[in-house]
């Protein structure tokens, strides 16, 4: 695309919701970025969704009130819309627009990139395969997330999603390249409450330091969050396949995304889609997750942690339904769990990592048949639990009610965990064994192969070989 | 001609200036020559689909007429590429470009090298299209078959001899009622326009899948059609993937359309490592991939099907098997649908354009057997096997729904099972073959004489199951007389040890015939074996045993000796316990 000097209008015809439709425009790009300058000499931003002979419609992404179609004044800039970026964003806190909030000065910019990004090309991709550690039991050891997998979380409003994501930001590391690992965290019209949360718990624990907070309230502008997204995959790719450092980036709340979305889209008037959700809302989904991954010869990674909120915990609502069609997995939150006062609630019998069985060739090599083992169990234990619901818990036979046991130890020992406990995999690893000791009959570990219980199995190693459960 | 671009939003950028330009004509759009497809004409003004992002473009730029329909390029050398959605080699824009595509990336699609080319016609031969004028081994799996393009009608006047060409160099002059016509290794064919044949026949043979439940309750035939629906999740891509692992077709056409791009990724590692359980040669030397994944532009994943189908009619063309895979035909139909949205064309049902159905309709119709093209008659087939991704999971959308009123087989995947990690996910109650009567014959004859009688037998077995089930739900197991329990332990042996199967275990992955056969056959003698020791009044704790059922879980994951040893213990252990047993 060749670049054109700015060009200047004040032909402003109409106004509808975030959109503003600009008459006599001439040769204006698709995408072109364009500064607008409301009637009280306010600058914003925004870009052309749609462009034709004599008009373009633009997106004005801190919003479109007090504007007016007789003073407003729109720039078009020549050139789609591009971010400045540098190593510099790490430990820096930013708005939807990629402006600094954080009271500090910009940043010198290596480089200016478009944020939509371009398609990796699938072959030179390659496959995610290494360990990512978050510390948290029910994922490291049950749904085991790689280097470059989009693994999300699904949750339901009320559960304590925002101290997961705020754990996992604090603890996640590649084992080993510890000093090589940044968190983008983009959070997208979240309340002004959980922002104070996500801040300070950030900045008290010193886990800014290797982060980039990308904000935007309930009350910014809507077009702003449409953008954040692109503004943390577009500093994640930077980081991790130019200066190719480990990025996980996690985004919150894709519901609220989804929702601006909607909104452009009614302002569009476009065809509504299910809820009312655009037609293309896979495609717009995808264009952020499908940014995430590895590439051949870079040692950097984008992995993505979307968590998504499913209004009354509705699997099928779309945007959660897309996500799952879009992403390697799912992690789910589950209401029963909270509230028996198990945190995280991970309900790991829903939940998979789809690249597990990949990840786990590489970490220890128990960590397969165990979690495949403690999987069963757990599930066994679950039908047990319906069982006794029918014919009641005294008429269970001894091996029933063993499992019953097993599924509980199981929640209060090995899903449940404190926010600020932080356990490495092999301490979540031993912990599932010892549980299986525990509550399961050696004959009934049909999942492991004996010589993999020979070898781990508490029964089998020298005491003291196994660290104490509570003394992570 | 030029045309002048007027308007742009999203994929979708008009013209004005283009009269006598053509529908389906491929034209280069703005500056940077974007690569797009007419698919709407009004009078000068035409409506582009672009296959590229169309950021930066601006009315005024200048839009280049190209005087063809889109189309690709057919030749040696495509076995083993990898393209995108309009036929670009991946790895050569790759190798030029790196990791990112750009936009207005141009590569030819074919190699430029050249091949050891055998003619089969010599001067003076009549030849008409379709007919073979020479080999060329493309790949150690296959034998590229020259073809004379279709249309084309006359007597050779020279052919080059044996020796190396290139896709551009003349091989064979013909001399045709419209004058001389030089044939050279490659032909290009319009994506939207079926390859023609003589003839239409009717399945006779199975396409073996490998996959027990497949080959055994709901097999397709070579040159059949079938739909894999299901939520997220239930295993869409993993049961494409083992399809096109170990579905004994020459020629695999995998379409990774709008989906993953990691998938891509995993087939592009595993299969040159995996090797054709019938030659013992890697997979990738049979198999064609058209990746446009999700993020790559939404016109291009429009056209990658078509792209997909006629590359595999190419090789039907030539006498091979060709099944294609089609993961998710629902993002195509997506495509098809924002592109409709946005020519503003009147919507029907959930917005997808009123001619979906016959869009889908003419898609599957590709499939088949056939006699080719040309004076040899040669049988050719396309198998086709589409993924679709119904929202929610719900089977009544628009998408599922006109699919399964074209195609005759359908692999219901099922949400439930899924999640229970019963793999494959594919309901045995709801999922049907309209093959399963013609293909019994060959099964008969190639496998087992009682295939088909023992396929009812499990069938109705599973079929009380589910309803013994649902009244265990109410009443408990308990309450059942031991006939009806054991027709649940039956039940259970046939889901647990029969029905699943792990993509992921190397022995498992793939079921030969013989040995689908033999576990089914085994469990169904168990069960008449139980059913008669219960008429003589034994009880159902008496004679189930542990250690048979210990046998019976382990053996899909044994190699073929361990295996047959086992089965034999089995045999042993049945007779002891129950006395000769009928087989
Ligand atoms: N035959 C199988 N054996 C073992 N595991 C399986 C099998 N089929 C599916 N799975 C499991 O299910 C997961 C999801 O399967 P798959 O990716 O094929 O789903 P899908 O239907 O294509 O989902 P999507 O619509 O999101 O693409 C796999 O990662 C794997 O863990
Ligand atoms: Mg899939």
């Amino acid at each position: 695309m060749t670049s054109l000097a700015p060009k200047y209008y004040r032909t402003v015809r109409e106004v509808r919701g975030p959109l503003l439709i600009v008459e006599k425009t001439k040769e204006v790009g698709y995408g072109e970025i364009v500064r607008v300058l409301d009637p009280k000499g306010g600058e914003r931003s925004g870009s052309v969704i749609e462009t034709g002979e004599g008009y373009a419609i633009v997106q004005v992404f801190e919003g479109t009130s007090e504007i007016d179609a007789d003073k407003t004044a729109v720039t078009f800039l020549g050139d789609t819309l591009k971010i400045p970026v540098s190593q510099d964003i790490v430990g820096r806190v930013l708005n939807g627009r990629g402006e600094f909030i954080d009271g500090e000065s910009p940043v010198v910019p290596d480089d200016y990139l478009d944020v939509n990004g371009l398609p990796i090309n699938p072959t030179a991709r390659e496959y995610p395969k290494d360990f990512m550690q978050t510390g948290i039991s029910a994922i490291d050891g049950m749904n085991t997330l790689s280097q470059g997998q989009k693994l999300p979380l699904f949750t339901g409003s009320g559960l304590p999603h925002n101290q997961l994501a705020m754990q996992i930001a604090r603890q996640a590391k590649v084992p080993g390249k510890e000093e090589e690992f940044v968190v983008v965290f983009g959070a997208m019209g979240i309340s002004y409450e959980d922002y104070k949360f996500f801040v300070n718990n950030f900045e008290k624990t010193g886990a800014l330091s290797r982060s980039v907070l990308i904000v935007n309230l309930a009350d910014d502008p809507v077009a702003e969050r449409i953008f954040a997204p692109r503004l943390a995959m577009t500093y994640a790719e930077y980081l991790a396949f130019t200066l190719e450092i480990h990025v996980l980036v996690i985004l919150t709340d894709m519901l609220s995304y989804a929702e601006g979305l909607r909104e452009i889209s009614a302002a569009r008037e476009e065809m509504p889609g299910r809820r009312g959700f655009p037609g293309y809302l896979y495609t717009d989904l995808a264009s952020i997750y499908e940014r995430c991954g590895r590439i051949l010869g870079k040692r950097g990674s984008v992995t993505l942690i979307p968590i998504v909120t499913m209004p009354n915990d509705d699997i099928t609502h779309p945007v959660v339904d897309l996500t799952g069609y879009i992403t390697e997995g799912q992690i789910f939150l589950d209401r029963n769990l909270h509230n028996k006062g198990i945190y995280p609630p991970i309900n790991v019998l829903p939940s998979l990592s789809r690249l597990m069985t990949e990840a786990t060739r590489y970490t220890r090599e128990d960590h397969r048949d165990l979690s495949n083992q403690l999987y069963a169990a757990y599930a066994r234990a679950q039908e047990v639990r319906n069982l006794a619901l029918i014919i009641g818990e005294e008429a269970l036979e001894e091996s029933e009610r063993r499992y019953l046991d097993f599924g509980n130890a199981f929640e209060r020992r090995f899903v449940n965990q404190g926010f600020e406990e932080n356990r490495d995999l092999s301490y979540t690893l031993d912990l599932g064994w010892k549980l299986l000791a525990e509550y399961v009959p050696e004959e009934d570990l049909t999942r492991i192969p004996r010589k993999i219980i020979e070898r781990y199995h508490p029964r089998y190693r020298h005491k003291g070989a196994v660290k104490s459960e509570e003394a992570p | 001609m030029e045309g002048k671009i007027t308007r742009v939003a999203g994929p979708v950028v008009m013209a004005k200036g283009l009269s006598g330009s053509k529908m389906y004509e491929m034209v280069r759009v703005g500056e940077d020559k974007l690569i797009g497809e007419i698919v709407r004409l009004v009078e000068d003004r035409a409506e582009i689909q672009v296959y590229e992002d169309t950021g930066g473009l601006r009315p005024g730029e200048p839009v280049e007429t190209t005087g063809s329909l889109l189309y690709v390029e057919l030749g040696p050398g495509l076995i083993g590429q990898i393209y995108d959605g309009i036929q670009r080699p991946l790895t050569l824009i790759r190798d030029e470009y790196g990791d990112f595509i750009m936009r207005g990336v141009v590569a030819e699609p074919l190699l430029k090298r050249s091949w050891s080319f055998k003619p089969k016609v010599k001067p003076g031969d009549k030849i008409v299209g379709g007919d073979i004028i020479g080999e060329i081994q493309e790949t150690e799996l296959v034998i590229h078959k020259v073809l004379v393009p279709p249309g084309i009608k006359g007597t050779v006047k020279s052919v080059e001899p044996e020796g190396d060409y290139t896709a551009d160099d003349t091989i064979v002059t013909v001399e045709t009622s419209s004058g001389e016509v030089k044939l050279t290794l490659k032909q290009k064919w319009p994506v939207r326009i079926p390859r023609p044949y003589k003839k239409r026949l009717d399945p006779t043979d199975p396409l073996i899948t490998g996959t027990r439940i497949l080959d055994f309750l709901f097999p397709i035939a070579k040159g059949g059609t079938a739909a894999v629906p299901g939520g997220f999740g239930t295993g869409k891509t993993v049961l494409q993937h083992q399809l096109a692992k170990w579905s004994d077709a020459s020629i695999v056409v995998y379409v990774g359309c709008g989906e993953r791009g990691n998938e891509m990724t995993d087939v592009l590692r595993s299969f040159p490592e995996l090797k054709d359980p019938r030659t013992g040669k890697p997979l990738m030397e049979r198999t064609i991939l058209i990746a446009n994944t999700s993020n790559m532009p939404v016109a291009a994943r429009e056209a990658s099907i078509y792209t997909g189908i006629t590359l595999a009619e190419y090789y039907r063309d030539m006498g091979y098997d060709v099944a294609l895979m089609a993961d998710s035909t629902s993002r195509w139909a997506e495509a098809l649908r924002e592109v409709s949205g946005r020519l503003g064309e009147i919507p029907g049902e959930e917005g997808y354009p009123p001619y979906l159905a016959d869009r889908l309709a003419e898609f599957y119709e590709r499939a088949g057997r056939v006699i080719c093209l040309g004076s040899e008659d040669r049988i050719g087939s396309v198998t086709v096997v589409g993924a679709v991704s119904p929202p929610g999971g719900d089977f009544s959308e628009p998408v599922t729904q006109s699919t399964l009123r074209i195609v005759r087989v359908f692999w219901a995947l099922d949400k439930s099972l899924a999640e229970q990690r019963h793999f494959p996910a594919i309901s045995w109650l709801t999922s049907y073959s309209l093959y399963s009567g013609v293909l019994e014959d060959w099964f008969r004859k190639n496998v087992a004489p009682d295939w088909g009688a023992l396929r009812t037998e499990v069938g109705s077995i599973l079929q009380r199951e589910s309803e013994l089930s649902e009244l265990v739900k109410l009443i408990g197991a308990d309450a059942l007389p031991e006939r009806d329990r054991l027709t649940l332990y039956i039940g259970r042996l046939l889901r647990e040890d029969f029905l699943m199967q792990n993509a992921f275990h190397d022995v498992d992955t793939y079921s030969p015939p013989t040995r689908t056969y033999k576990i089914a056959k085994t469990i169904v003698d168990l069960h008449r074996a139980m059913s008669s020791a219960l008429s003589r009044g034994a009880s159902l704790s008496e004679i189930t045993s542990p250690e048979i059922r210990k046998i019976l879980s382990q053996l899909r994951y044994m190699p073929e000796e361990e295996f047959e040893n086992a089965l034999a213990e089995l045999r042993d252990i049945m007779k002891k316990l129950f006395g000769e047993v009928s087989s």
